[in-house]
C-alpha cells in the first residue's frame, strides 16, 4: 500500500499556517509499549477553523488527537515524546497538571456518552466540576443552544441524557464539552455513530462552533472532512520498518489537499484507491 | 403404477408432510421431553411452596400484636411474643451493615477501578470468592475469638460482627460487579471534562452504578438477617429487650432454634410466627433490592 517508501519516509510537505495557531503540535514519537504507533508529525491547529485528520485506519489520527488534550495518558503504556505547545505551554511539560489541560481543551467522542443523569445536569456537569458561580440555567440553555438541541430537549431538562436518540445524545455531549466554554474542541470520530440526517446535523453545528471555539477533527468520512474542514492533515501508514507507524503526510488547506495533493499518496488516497 | 403417478405420489406426499404429525419420532420426543421439564418444574417449586404455605398456616395463626411485641414466655407460661428477638436481629443486622457496607464499596472500587489487575486485587477477589461459599459458623467462630473473648461477654456487637464477615464478600461482589458495568465511554467523558480520578469516581461511577450495588447490600442483608450459626456463641440469646450493645442479644433465628426444640405448643406456635416474620423481613430486603436495582433511564 505504500506506493512510494522513500517519498513516506522524508519529511512530510511544510505547512505554514495563515493565521494565529492555538495549539502547535510537534510530536516527535508516540509509543504502546515498545510499538511506535506514529512518528514525526507538526501538526498546527489553527484559530477559529477546523481542522480534519483524515488517514486509512490505523495511521494515528486519533491517537494524535487524543495526545492534544493528554486523554492519552490514561493508557498506562502510552509515551509521547516531543511537544504540544498550547498558549506557550508545552502541555507535555513537567509541571503541568493534565486534569487542569483536559478543562480548558474539550472533547467530543465516538460514540455518544452522556452521563446517566438528567440532561441538565449533563450540561451543567463541567461547569460545576470548575465551580461555577453565576447563573447555572442560563449557562445551560446557552449551551444547548448552540449544540443546537435546545428546542428538542428544553421540556425534559429532568429526563436522564441516555433517554435521547443518538444523534440527540451527541449534540448533548458537544452542548456538555462547550458549557465551560474551552478554548479548544476536539471531536474523535463524532458521526461515525450516526445516521446521515444527524451527521448532516452534527456537520453544520460545527460550522457555526468555529465562529467561537477552535476545532481539531478527526474523520473516516472523506467527505465530511471537504464539507467541514478547513485544513486537513492527512496521515499514512508506514509498514516499511516491519511495524504499522503513522506519519503525518501532508498537511494544507483542505481544498489544496483534495484537489491538488502534493503526496502520490495522498493523491492515491483522495482518489479511493485505498482506504 | 406407472413411473409418472408414483412422481405424482412423491410429490404429493413431500407437500403434505408440511403439516404437523403428532406421532412422528421428532414430534413425540419434543412433546416427551417438553413434559419432563414441566414436571421438574413443578417438583422443584414443590418444597419451596409448602414451606411458604406451612410458614402461612402455622406461623400466621399466632402473628398478632402481642406475638410482635411481647417477651419470650417461660417454660409453662401462655401467650408471649418475641418483640425483643425482632429488634435484636434488626439491630445486629443494622450492625453488620454499617460496618460492612462502606468497607464493602471501598474494596470494590479498587477492585474495579483503581488497580483491578493487581496482585492484592486477584488474591482478594479469589479470597472473598472463597468466603462466600463459607459455612457461616465459621464467621461466628471468628467472631467469637475475635470480639467475644476480647470482651468478656456475648453481646449484639459481636453478633453484628459476625453477620457483617458473612456480608462482606457478597457486597465486595456484587457491587465490584456493578461498579465495572459502568461503560468506560462515561468514564472517559468524564476525565474529558477534566476530572481528576476521585471527581470521576465520586461524580460518574458510583452514582451510575448505585443501583446495582445497592441490590448488592440488600441482598447481603436478607442473608444475614436469616442467619443463625454466626450468632449461636457471638449474640447469645436474651429474655429481655436489648438496652446496651454490649450484652446477651436476642434473635429470631435463635428463638426459632431454641422454640422448636421445646415439648411445649406455645413455644412451637411462637417459633412459627418467628419463622413467617424472619421470612417476611428477608423478602422485604429482597422487594428493596428489585426496586432499587431497576435502571434508571
Amino acid at each position: 500500500m505504500n506506493a512510494n517508501p522513500e517519498a513516506a519516509l522524508g519529511t512530510s510537505a511544510q505547512f505554514s499556517p495563515q493565521g494565529e495557531v492555538v495549539m502547535d503540535c510537534k510530536l516527535d514519537k508516540i509509543f504502546y509499549g515498545d510499538f511506535l504507533a506514529v512518528r514525526s508529525s507538526d501538526v498546527p491547529i489553527e484559530k477559529g477553523k477546523i481542522t480534519g485528520f483524515i488517514g486509512p485506519s490505523g495511521c494515528g489520527k486519533s491517537t494524535v488527537l487524543r495526545s492534544l488534550n493528554r486523554m492519552n495518558d490514561l493508557i498506562d503504556i502510552f509515551r509521547f515524546e516531543g511537544k504540544v505547545t498550547y498558549k506557550g505551554q508545552d502541555i507535555y511539560g513537567k509541571k503541568i497538571d493534565p486534569v487542569v489541560v483536559r478543562r480548558y481543551i474539550g472533547m467530543v467522542f465516538q460514540q455518544p456518552n452522556p452521563f446517566s443523569m438528567s440532561i441538565f445536569d449533563n450540561v451543567a456537569f463541567g461547569l460545576r466540576l470548575n465551580r461555577f458561580k453565576g447563573d447555572l440555567e442560563e449557562k445551560v440553555e446557552k449551551a444547548l443552544q448552540r449544540a443546537a438541541l435546545w428546542n428538542e430537549v428544553k421540556d425534559k431538562l429532568k429526563n436522564s441524557g441516555l433517554s435521547l436518540s443518538g444523534g440527540q445524545q451527541q449534540r448533548l455531549c458537544i452542548a456538555r464539552a462547550i458549557a465551560t466554554e474551552p478554548d479548544v474542541l476536539l471531536m474523535d470520530e463524532p458521526c461515525s455513530a450516526l445516521d446521515p440526517i444527524a451527521t448532516r446535523q452534527i456537520e453544520e453545528l460545527m460550522l457555526e462552533l468555529k465562529e467561537r471555539y477552535t476545532v481539531a477533527l478527526v474523520t473516516h468520512n472523506m467527505q465530511q472532512a471537504m464539507r467541514v474542514a478547513d485544513t486537513t492533515a492527512f496521515f499514512g501508514v508506514d509498514i516499511s520498518e516491519g511495524g504499522r507507524t503513522g506519519y503525518l503526510v501532508e498537511m494544507g488547506n483542505t481544498t489544496e489537499v483534495f484537489e491538488n495533493p502534493q503526496e502520490e499518496l495522498t493523491r492515491q488516497y483522495v482518489a479511493g484507491e485505498f482506504s | 403404477m406407472s413411473d409418472a403417478e408414483l412422481t405424482a405420489t412423491a410429490e404429493e406426499s413431500e407437500l403434505t408432510s408440511l403439516n404437523r404429525q403428532i406421532f412422528e419420532r421428532r414430534a413425540l420426543k419434543s412433546g416427551l421431553l417438553t413434559t419432563l421439564t414441566w414436571i421438574a418444574a413443578i417438583l422443584a417449586s414443590v418444597p419451596l411452596f409448602s414451606v411458604i404455605y406451612m410458614l402461612l398456616v402455622q406461623g400466621g395463626a399466632r402473628l398478632d400484636l402481642e406475638a410482635l411485641t411481647a417477651l419470650p414466655p417461660a417454660g409453662f407460661e401462655m401467650g408471649g411474643g418475641f418483640g425483643n428477638a425482632i429488634v435484636g436481629t434488626l439491630v445486629m443486622v443494622g450492625i453488620a451493615a454499617i460496618t460492612s457496607v462502606p468497607l464493602g464499596i471501598l474494596a470494590a472500587i479498587y477492585l474495579a477501578i483503581l488497580d483491578p489487575s493487581s496482585k492484592i486485587a486477584s488474591l482478594s477477589r479469589f479470597l472473598a470468592k472463597v468466603l462466600t461459599g463459607m459455612p457461616s459458623i465459621l464467621a461466628g467462630v471468628f467472631a467469637y475469638a475475635a470480639v467475644v473473648l476480647l470482651m468478656g461477654t456475648y453481646s449484639a456487637w459481636a453478633g453484628g460482627i459476625a453477620l457483617a464477615v458473612l456480608m462482606l464478600p457478597t457486597v465486595v461482589l456484587t457491587a465490584e460487579e456493578a461498579l465495572k458495568m459502568v461503560p468506560q465511554r462515561m468514564k472517559d467523558a468524564a476525565f474529558g471534562m477534566g476530572c481528576t480520578r476521585s471527581q470521576v469516581i465520586r461524580k460518574v461511577v458510583l452514582p451510575t452504578g448505585l443501583p446495582g450495588v445497592l441490590t448488592g447490600v440488600m441482598l447481603a442483608v436478607a442473608g444475614a438477617a436469616g442467619e443463625s450459626a454466626p450468632l449461636l456463641f457471638t449474640a447469645l440469646f436474651s429474655n429481655y429487650y436489648i438496652s446496651e450493645l454490649a450484652e446477651p442479644t436476642a434473635s429470631l433465628s435463635i428463638l426459632i432454634y431454641n422454640f422448636s426444640g421445646m415439648p411445649f405448643d406455645n413455644q412451637i406456635e411462637l417459633a412459627w410466627a418467628a419463622s413467617l416474620v424472619l421470612v417476611l423481613i428477608v423478602l422485604v430486603f429482597n422487594i428493596l433490592a428489585r426496586l432499587f436495582g431497576q435502571p434508571k433511564v
